[in-house]
């Protein structure tokens, strides 16, 4: 029988090792500054704003909004040809910086609440969010 | 201003543009660039500087070796993706303007049969797209039409920029590759073809992104005081930049997602040139998509932010518009060289020698890169 393709799997990475095995178990860690408490997203060796390399994470609480989005229609890697069409939401997190995520839904619309969660897909951490209801 | 009109397009060259080349991307390179030599009226031994362009690329020892270069005096790689070609003008421009060599060859092959070169393929390969491939190409962010389509959807959220108004776009583009004669593409397109097509990664359609093609691009950049008895009547850089913008490598963190590199780096080039915007003749602009057309007019102070869309209808753009853009179909209609072709054209302009695409009295121009997720350049050039 022939292997289906499997997805590209993140690279290893001592700096970011914390999101990753966070994620594993269902949260989502954003990088903050030690020094200066500035969070930042994705993880990065200094703070831009106090230069420091100290580190430390923060979990999020995966709520946040949408920002923008978009819908794939055509598969640029094999591995996701049988998800087509499948929604990738940008989404402004409650705590500041965005995340990037597959969206479960209708089609979003900019500042929509949504709630995300990580779904392990291949083996990676998936993060997936899905419209939340509010008030 | 120091490197003002210190440095001059001396000579072009283009292979055929198709698809199905059975060249490798180093022959593609190496066939331009013997032909942007001669152009110039200089011999490939008369080269002394090199800034080889693209994913699989000769070396500058290769050019030594291959065309028995005597003193290579500079070379430099510009890791800018498609905005390598309008970098490294401004690399080339003060290299030549303080004297460190004469005639630089800027040159670009590629080969998208080769099966490493397609969209999808190589993103992963490139270092400034780092955080993409860890966070977002395990999602399914895989090539540029995905992780620039959120940028459009703001931008159309943000300002109502219209699927018509892309559309306004290709046709334009398709329109003057028709008078091209080394374009991919042959046939023309109305808006109705373009919202037709179909969809990649919405709002982007097929009629919005760029070609993939084989083919090869080069250019000479001349000290303007070696260039006086050249080929052609000389071709100035007269302003020349190069800007990033904030999150270069990832879109999804940028604070504002449409920014781009080309707003900081334009005031810079028209400051050089000592030019505004109303004073172009004809536009040459990175057209990867539709859309980015639209943002680049917009940072180059053509119209205002959120107004591209409208400035880009009614035939503003196409041919024997009042700004006639991307004269040769560009990367949308003509072939994509990373825009290698877009300088091409510009020179071709400048001198007079466009063909039936001509824009009649062109004096001065634009040319511009885009490359990565939002690197950019500005050249202003003009005629002798």
């Amino acid at each position: 029988m022939t292997e289906l393709p499997t997805k590209p799997t993140p690279p290893d990475s001592d700096l970011s090792r914390p999101y990753w095995e966070a994620a594993a178990k269902g949260e989502l860690l954003i990088q903050g500054c030690a020094s200066c408490n500035t969070l930042r997203h994705y993880p990065r060796l200094l703070c831009d704003q106090c230069y420091s390399d100290e580190a430390s994470w923060a979990v999020a609480s995966g709520r946040g909004t949408i920002h923008s989005w978009t819908v794939a229609h055509h598969a640029f890697h094999p591995a996701f040809i049988a998800e087509l069409p499948y929604t990738i939401v940008t989404v402004d997190l409650e705590e500041g910086p965005r995340a990037l995520g597959r969206w479960s839904g209708e089609t979003p619309t900019i500042e929509q609440p949504v709630q995300g969660r990580f779904e392990v897909s291949d083996g990676t951490p998936e993060l997936i969010f899905v419209p939340r209801i509010v008030g | 201003m120091p490197l003002s009109d210190k440095a001059c397009v001396s000579g072009v060259g283009e292979t055929v543009y198709e698809r199905g080349s059975s060249k490798t991307a180093f022959e593609l390179q190496i066939a331009s660039s013997l032909k942007a030599i001669a152009d110039a009226g200089l011999t490939p031994k008369d080269i002394d500087g090199v800034i080889p362009i693209g994913i699989v690329s000769g070396t500058a020892e290769d050019f030594i070796d291959n065309f028995g270069i005597p003193d290579l005096r500079f070379s430099a790689l510009i890791p800018h993706g498609g905005a390598s070609p309008a970098i490294a003008l401004q690399t080339a421009t003060a290299i030549v303007a303080a004297g460190i060599c004469n005639h630089i060859l800027i040159t670009f092959g590629r080969s998208v049969t080769a099966s490493a070169n397609k969209a999808g393929a190589r993103i992963h390969q490139m270092p400034q797209f780092h955080y993409v491939t860890e966070f977002e190409h395990p999602m399914g962010n895989n090539a540029p039409a995905q992780i620039y389509a959120p940028m459009a959807r703001r931008h159309m959220e943000l300002y109502g920029t219209t699927v018509a108004q892309f559309g306004a776009v290709a046709v334009a583009h398709r329109q003057h590759a028709l008078l091209n004669d080394n374009a991919i593409m042959t046939k023309p397109i109305t808006l109705e073809d373009h919202r037709n097509s179909r969809m990649i990664a919405d709002p982007f359609r097929l009629f919005d992104c760029s070609l993939e093609s084989d083919g090869g691009a080069a250019i000479v950049i001349s000290a303007a005081n070696r260039a006086a008895d050249l080929r052609h009547r000389r071709v100035f850089i007269s302003g020349v930049s190069a800007g990033h913008p904030d999150s270069p490598a990832s879109i999804t963190q940028r604070g504002d997602m449409t920014s781009l590199g080309l707003s900081k780096a334009a005031p810079r080039a028209f400051e050089m040139a000592g030019v505004k915007p109303e004073d172009i003749d004809v536009a040459e602009i990175y057209d990867c998509f539709t859309y980015a057309v639209i943002r680049q007019f917009e940072d180059m102070g053509f119209c205002k932010k959120g107004e591209g869309g409208p400035f880009v209808e009614g035939g503003r753009i196409g041919p024997g518009g009042a700004l006639p853009t991307n004269t040769h179909g560009g990367l949308l209609s003509q072939a994509h060289v990373w825009g290698l072709n877009h300088i091409v054209e510009l020179t071709r302009q400048l001198r007079g020698n466009a063909g039936r695409a001509q824009v009649k009295d062109a004096e001065l121009g634009v040319v511009t890169g885009y490359g990565d997720m939002g690197d950019g350049g500005l050249t202003v050039m003009r005629r002798e």
